[in-house]
């Protein structure tokens, strides 16, 4: 169902924050670039999801993406408007249009709102729909997740983690959004729950064509759930691809790291420890040139000198233009 | 690598108070851990794994709950006969335990080197160089980077790994015949999780350590494991060899929980799902826990708890079906 026109671009987005310091904590000693230089694009009906370590920078993009944080530069556009030039009107549509559900179902509802009045949140917010419509709304949408109507008088307290997920993705569905972005929608539930919400979504996807911009750390689900996955190091993108053809082949060493890393479910896969070394540096002092250099098994001298650059070497699929990269694509082309 | 267990638990019970009765956390559990073996426990969050693992290190608070029932044999001692002086030299020096947050168990205010070396004085009786020594050599065999230098570092200055690493160094320095690892690795990154379980299996493959390692990932049951227990509402309802837990699962909690885990290399279309969550333990089912969610539930699952059945050769499951529900 993909179109070709972008539903969601980001060109060129940075967001630093500044770290104080110094006597009374008065002086700005530098800033944490916690995402610097992204740039990516989301079409209708499409997943994009962003892997990552910690405090790579994940949920500052899925903040920024919501207009819940301002981009220190570069744009946002959605529906090819830009973020920062919104109109009253504009913004409005906007908030209709993008929702989210983040990773803890236990703090992310308010708990003194009941159920159904949490899931009309939005509408309210949106003045949509007279107040018996919105009830029948409410109705409609819990159904829609597995809920059950009767239900929607109860508070947050009353539901498993799974459950609580269903209320988010409902509330977030409430105002018929085109895009949801998902922080770790699935982390904080029980294994036997996750199957249950990513089916959910995978649904809801295929029926009412949204876009999800999803945030995960299981590379399996992530391979489950995407259309493109973005690979993301110290604020950066390193490789951005198909789903498939990156698992299939990834080539950046962090995403081969990060790959190896992962664990399959088949027994007798040797434990193939990534031969990385140390761990991810600090965002407030990112290495020089490519900011994976000082970890990378295949670094070579040039790798400190220059930043590399994202280049497309196949139609949708971005890699960072460093010199072990060309000399795997190069072997393997030959 | 000998085969007689090194750790034994038979007939676990751990009870804990809840309102103004009590709730079986942990419910006539058994199994048994051999030198050099890695044994697997696996369950939802709540199921009990946790309550196992501090019920076998005498840990639970007499205000939270209590054992109950069963036998827990070290090396031939049961720890559940001992009084706490004895209980006390066993526990950390013979076996020890490391958790999911290292920070709940290393002390902010000391610097590692000295948590190391308390151990360390502890098990091994050592003092001044010879301690020393010790302490830089304990970090070093936990690859901690320039061991010289970290041991005056505080718990808050290292990241989530390497602090892992310290609690694991305290954890060898007994060092001890068994390890309880609760979710070591859920807090951590998937690159620093590979390099700490590729670190646990070569101290084991050194030192002929058993590992009772939790963890609610089957990815790093199917890679490090050589045996698996899976746990459902305080009960082990299944366990086998790894590759005959995933080749052949028996019991039908467990060949859901397989079919509804995405694989790295395998597309499906939909995932398989388990409706319903996971009971509460003061409001469990009459009979078989699982059988309000289970596909093959008859009316015997919902009146009288399952027999376990052998399975095969060292596999086991507890459940009807597999006992031609009774007939
Ligand atoms: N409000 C803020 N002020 C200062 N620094 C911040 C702020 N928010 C985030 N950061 C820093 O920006 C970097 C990126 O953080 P972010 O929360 O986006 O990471 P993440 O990729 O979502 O990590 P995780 O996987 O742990 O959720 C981190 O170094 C973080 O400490
Ligand atoms: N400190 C505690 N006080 C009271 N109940 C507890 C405590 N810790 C755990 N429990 C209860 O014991 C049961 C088993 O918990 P736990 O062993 O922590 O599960 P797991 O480790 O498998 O997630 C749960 O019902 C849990 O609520
Ligand atoms: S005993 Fe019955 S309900 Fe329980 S797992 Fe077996 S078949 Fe299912
Ligand atoms: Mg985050
Ligand atoms: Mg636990």
């Amino acid at each position: 169902m993909a179109t070709d026109a972008p539903l969601l671009e980001l060109t060129d987005v940075r967001k630093h924050y500044a770290v104080s310091g110094g006597p009374l904590g008065l002086k700005t000693v530098g800033a944490v670039r916690a995402v610097d230089g992204l740039s990516f694009s989301v079409r209708a009906g499409e997943t994009l999801s962003i892997v990552g370590e910690s405090g790579c920078g994940k949920t500052t993009t899925a903040r920024l993406i919501l207009k819940l944080e301002e981009p220190t530069a570069g744009a946002i556009s959605f529906e090819g408007r830009r973020l920062d030039t919104l109109d009253a009107a504009g913004l409005r549509h906007f908030r209709g249009s993008v929702q989210a559900v983040f990773q803890d179902p236990w703090s992310s509802l308010n708990p003194r709102m009941t159920v159904g009045r949490i899931i009309a949140e939005p509408m309210i917010v949106q003045a949509r729909l007279s107040r018996q419509d919105r009830q029948d709304r409410v109705a409609e949408l819990m159904t829609q997740v597995g809920l059950r109507r009767e239900q929607a008088e109860l508070y947050p307290h009353q539901f498993s983690g799974g459950q609580r997920q269903r209320i988010a993705i409902a509330r977030a569905l409430s105002v018929d959004p085109k895009l949801i972005v998902l922080d770790e929608p699935v982390s904080a539930l029980d294994v036997s729950i996750r199957a249950q919400i990513l089916n959910l979504l995978k649904d809801l996807q295929d029926r009412l064509g949204l876009s999800y911009v999803m945030i995960a750390h299981h590379l399996a689900t992530v391979r489950h759930m995407s259309h493109h996955v973005a690979v993301m190091y110290l604020g950066q993108l390193v490789e951005i691809a198909p789903g498939r053809e990156l698992f299939r082949r990834p080539l950046h060493p962090y995403t081969q790291a990060l790959y190896s890393a992962a664990l399959s479910t088949h027994v007798g896969r040797p434990l193939s420890e990534p031969a990385l070394k140390g761990e991810i540096p600090s965002p407030l002092n990112p290495p020089s040139g490519c900011r994976f250099h000082p970890r990378c098994p295949h670094a070579l001298a040039e790798c400190s000198a220059s930043e590399p650059a994202l280049v497309e070497i196949e139609p949708g699929r971005r890699v960072q233009d460093c010199s072990c990269v060309r000399r795997l694509i190069s072997a393997a082309a030959k | 690598m000998s085969s007689a267990p090194v750790l034994k638990v038979e007939g676990l019970v751990t009870e804990l108070r809840s309102g103004g009765g009590s709730v079986r956390a942990v419910d006539d559990v058994s199994f048994e851990i051999n030198a050099g073996e890695t044994l697997g426990l696996v369950g939802e969050s709540g199921s009990g794994k946790s309550m196992t693992c501090l019920s076998i290190l005498r840990l639970i608070p007499s205000s939270v709950g209590r054992v109950t029932g069963g036998r827990v044999v070290l090396e031939g001692t049961d720890l559940m006969t001992l009084d706490e002086a004895q209980m006390r030299h066993h526990r950390g020096r013979r076996i020890s335990i490391i958790l999911q947050d290292p920070m709940t168990s290393l002390n902010p205010v000391l610097r590692i080197g000295d948590q190391v070396g308390e151990a360390i004085k502890l098990y091994r009786g050592l003092e001044g160089p010879a301690l020393r020594d010790a302490i830089v050599d304990g970090l070093r065999a936990m690859r901690i980077p320039a061991p010289e230098q970290r041991v005056s570092a505080y718990p808050h200055e290292l990241s989530g790994g390497m602090r892992q690493r310290v609690g694991a160094a305290i954890a060898m320095a007994g060092p001890p015949a068994v390890l309880i690892a609760d979710e070591p690795t859920t807090a951590l990154d998937a690159t620093v999780q590979s390099q700490l379980l590729a670190l646990l299996k070569d101290v084991q493959r050194e030192t002929g350590l058993a590992i009772l390692f939790v963890t609610h990932d089957f990815g790093i049951v199917a890679t490090i494991c050589d045996r698996v227990a899976v746990m459902y509402a305080g009960r082990i309802v299944e366990l086998a060899p790894v590759a005959e837990l995933f080749a052949n699962p028996r019991h039908p909690y467990t060949e859901a929980l397989l079919r509804s885990v995405p694989d790295l290399d395998v597309d499906v279309e939909r995932l398989y799902s388990i409706e319903g969550q996971p009971p509460a333990l003061d409001d469990l089912p009459a009979g078989c826990s699982f059988a309000p969610r289970c596909a093959y539930a008859r009316d015997v699952c919902r009146e009288r708890g399952p027999p376990r059945i052998e399975a095969g050769p060292l596999h086991h499951a507890s459940c009807w079906k597999l006992a031609g529900y009774g007939d």
